[in-house]
């Protein structure tokens, strides 16, 4: 029972889920996506670079590869949260969600390559 | 690898870059949570962003001030729990990347790559010597002077080092790492086309056996000049074809035996290749008699074989009590008085101290002049360090066995047909020497002639072969006319010519040149650089090869040309 992969585990499959969840909806409802939930995917996101980094294989360079995108894009997403106007509410338009969300749902994608990296590699070990 | 490293030292930071995320990420959901309060009471919400920020500058305690309203008390005690934090995060994150930056091992990673790619941009042909340790640092210097790259390996760190401290011209990249290993004589750019040569110069036999090998299996048209002290591992190293293997005991036992054999062509041979520029000192001959050899190393073994065959008579002091067939022993170091009485010091010509050990060559040879005033002494220096030592004392021959295969690999390097004009010069008799030294004498009179080769190829020559190229008939004599005025000579001597590959020594005066030749000159470094004018610039080579001054320019031309079909036309 390895406790390091058991937590590298952990944070690829916690990025993927959280990701997935806030793309998850309408995607020019802002109801439908949770603010709480971008940052919750942002910060795993980035502890889940950091995990990858150093590792030699080919692999472990793909892994970096795919994190990196994903931090990209999610960067880029609360970039254009920042910059996006409200209405009276405090709502975000439908112009600048949908942005959002186009964004953070490229970088789910990446975050799905990992987690595929992930599961093949696992079911190649055999042990 | 340069993005490699970058990784591989990010992959230690890892505990402390995902505690500052953690930490930034509670600090930033707490600040967003918290309700502040706006200048009129109400309340008021950071953003994401902005909660960002004021982490941002808490955390690296720059701390501009509670933006863009004064905090709520609630505020403040969730501020004041993530200033500890943050900040002792920080400092954890600074830390653990500066202990990385002092990491040896993680340094050391970083200047062989660094290594590798200064090897890897040179562009020019360069040298690759393996060791510097004192006869690496002689060579080194010699190159240098020569305007010629090199690259050094040396497994002692503390060498590497010194290479930074010296005063040379080219940059000089070094690696410090065991040159037995192929690794790193690939890093080196054993492998690159611009490799011109290979030394092996480190003062273990066997590592410099392995250089010679691995230059021979992975690039093997490489020259290489290895050092080797032992005859095994010098005939070890012949068996697959090294080009030139010095043994420093066994060539001071040739010349040694030359000395004996025929002082005026030792004399000469030893005139060429000291030191250029210096002085000459005329040292006088070993006599022949009965000899002393303290010490029966491999130098003293050397020293023993030369002067046998010399047919003198030889008896030996050596500590060990194991006789040596055919030579008289004695037990006992000649330090002190006893063993050299014993061995016949009063009724001797000459003694030898050979040990490996600076002080007690230094204590025997005083010994021994004390009971015997008139001794040829002959000691051997291991240590450049003790140079003092052994000037003041001032023996008449002192062996210094870095000096040795220093001097041959500059000989070999710096002109390629004066081994074999030396060799040449080791054959001949004593006539012929002593004529040699006579118009030696005359040209440089007692200083240490510069010894150069010329070659009348098209890159190296390009006025003169072009002149040749022609069909003109060149004299010698042409090389050794002054660019100022043709009717003096210039003080250099033709000591060879070689032809398809063979060497003439001391070619006439009315020699024809061809395209192609190498001639070796002897003379001073002014004289040389004269000399290269008639060999590059076109109108210096005319002017000596006519007398006439040409007109360089296109309209001087036509009117000189005009000038001299007026002056035909009207007899």
């Amino acid at each position: 029972m390895n406790l390091e992969k058991v937590i590298f585990g952990f944070f690829i499959l916690l990025a993927a889920t959280l990701n997935f969840g806030f793309v998850y909806g309408d995607i020019d409802n802002p109801l439908h996506h949770n603010q709480w939930e971008f940052f919750a995917a942002l910060v795993v996101n980035i502890i889940a670079t950091v995990l990858k980094f150093g590792d030699r294989t080919h692999v472990g360079a793909i892994h970096l590869a795919t994190s990196l995108v994903a931090f990209i894009q999610l960067v880029a997403a609360a970039l254009v949260w920042f910059f996006a106007e409200t209405d009276a509410a405090g709502l975000l338009s439908e112009r600048a969600m949908s942005e959002i969300v186009s964004l953070a749902a490229g970088a789910l994608l990446a975050n799905i390559v990992s987690v595929t990296i992930l599961i093949v590699e696992t079911t190649l070990q055999r042990r | 690898m340069g993005t490699g490293v970058l990784f591989l030292g990010l992959r230690h930071l890892r505990a402390p870059i995902i505690m500052m995320v953690a930490i930034f990420a509670l600090g930033v959901a707490g600040l967003v949570l918290i309700p502040g309060a706006d200048a009129s009471g109400a309340a008021w919400h950071m953003n994401f962003t902005q909660a960002l920020y004021f982490m941002s500058y808490t955390a690296t305690t720059i701390g501009f001030g509670e933006i863009p309203y004064a905090f709520t008390d609630t505020q403040r005690l969730w501020v004041t729990a993530m200033i500890f934090a943050s900040v002792l995060g920080w400092a954890y994150l600074v830390g653990s990347l500066l202990q990385l930056a002092r990491d040896e091992a993680f340094r050391s990673v970083l200047t062989e790559a660094a290594f590798t790619r200064r090897i890897r941009s040179i562009r020019e042909p360069f040298y690759l010597v393996c060791g510097f340790g004192e006869t690496g640092f002689l060579v080194g210097r010699s190159l240098d002077r020569m305007h010629r790259r090199f690259v050094i390996i040396d497994i002692d760190p503390s060498r590497v080092l010194e290479l930074n401290l010296l005063d040379l011209v080219q940059d000089a990249p070094g690696l410090c790492a065991d040159a037995r290993l192929p690794v790193h004589l690939r890093e080196a750019g054993l492998t690159k086309p611009e490799c011109m040569g290979v030394l092996a110069l480190t003062n273990d036999d066997q590592v410099n056996l392995a250089v010679a090998m691995a230059v021979r299996l992975l690039n093997p048209g490489t020259p290489v000049l290895a050092r080797a002290m032992s005859r095994e591992v010098a005939a070890n190293m012949a068996s697959f074809g090294t080009d030139h293997i010095i043994n420093p005991f066994t060539r001071f036992g040739s010349h040694l035996a030359l000395a004996l054999a025929a002082p005026a062509n030792h004399r000469l041979i030893s005139w060429l290749t000291a030191l250029p520029g210096s002085d000459f000192e005329l040292h006088q001959a070993p006599p022949r008699g009965h000899w002393v050899v303290c010490g029966y190393g491999r130098f003293g073994r050397a020293v023993v074989a030369a002067l046998r065959d010399q047919g003198l008579d030889v008896s030996v002091n050596d500590p060990g009590e194991r006789p040596i067939d055919g030579l008289r022993t004695f037990v006992g170091m000649g330090t002190e008085a006893e063993p050299l009485l014993a061995a016949g010091i009063r009724e001797s010509v000459g003694i030898v101290a050979g040990t490996d050990d600076d002080i007690t060559n230094l204590s025997i040879v005083v010994t021994a002049r004390e009971l015997h005033a008139g001794l040829f002494t002959v000691v051997r220096q291991n240590l450049q360090a003790n140079n003092a030592l052994f000037e003041a004392f001032d023996a008449d021959i002192t062996m210094v066995s870095s000096e040795i295969v220093a001097n041959e690999c500059i000989a070999v390097l710096k002109t390629p047909y004066l081994a074999e004009f030396l060799a040449l010069a080791r054959s001949q008799d004593a006539a012929w020497a002593n004529r040699a030294l006579e118009r030696l004498g005359m040209v440089v009179g007692t200083r240490v002639p510069e010894i150069w080769s010329v070659s009348l190829s098209a890159d190296r020559s390009p006025a003169l072969h072009g002149v040749l190229a022609a069909g003109r008939a060149v004299e010698l004599n042409t090389l050794t006319r002054s660019p100022a005025d043709r009717n003096l000579r210039l003080p250099v001597l033709a000591l060879g010519l070689a032809r398809n590959g063979q060497l003439r020594a001391f070619p006439d005066d009315e020699e024809l040149l061809a395209p192609g030749d190498e001639l070796l000159f002897a003379g001073t470094a002014r004289a040389q650089q004269e000399q290269s004018q008639t060999l590059r610039n076109v109108k210096v080579c005319d002017y000596v090869l006519t007398g006439v001054d040409a007109p360089a320019s296109w309209v001087g031309q036509k009117l000189s040309v005009a000038v001299r079909a007026a002056a035909a036309g009207k007899p």
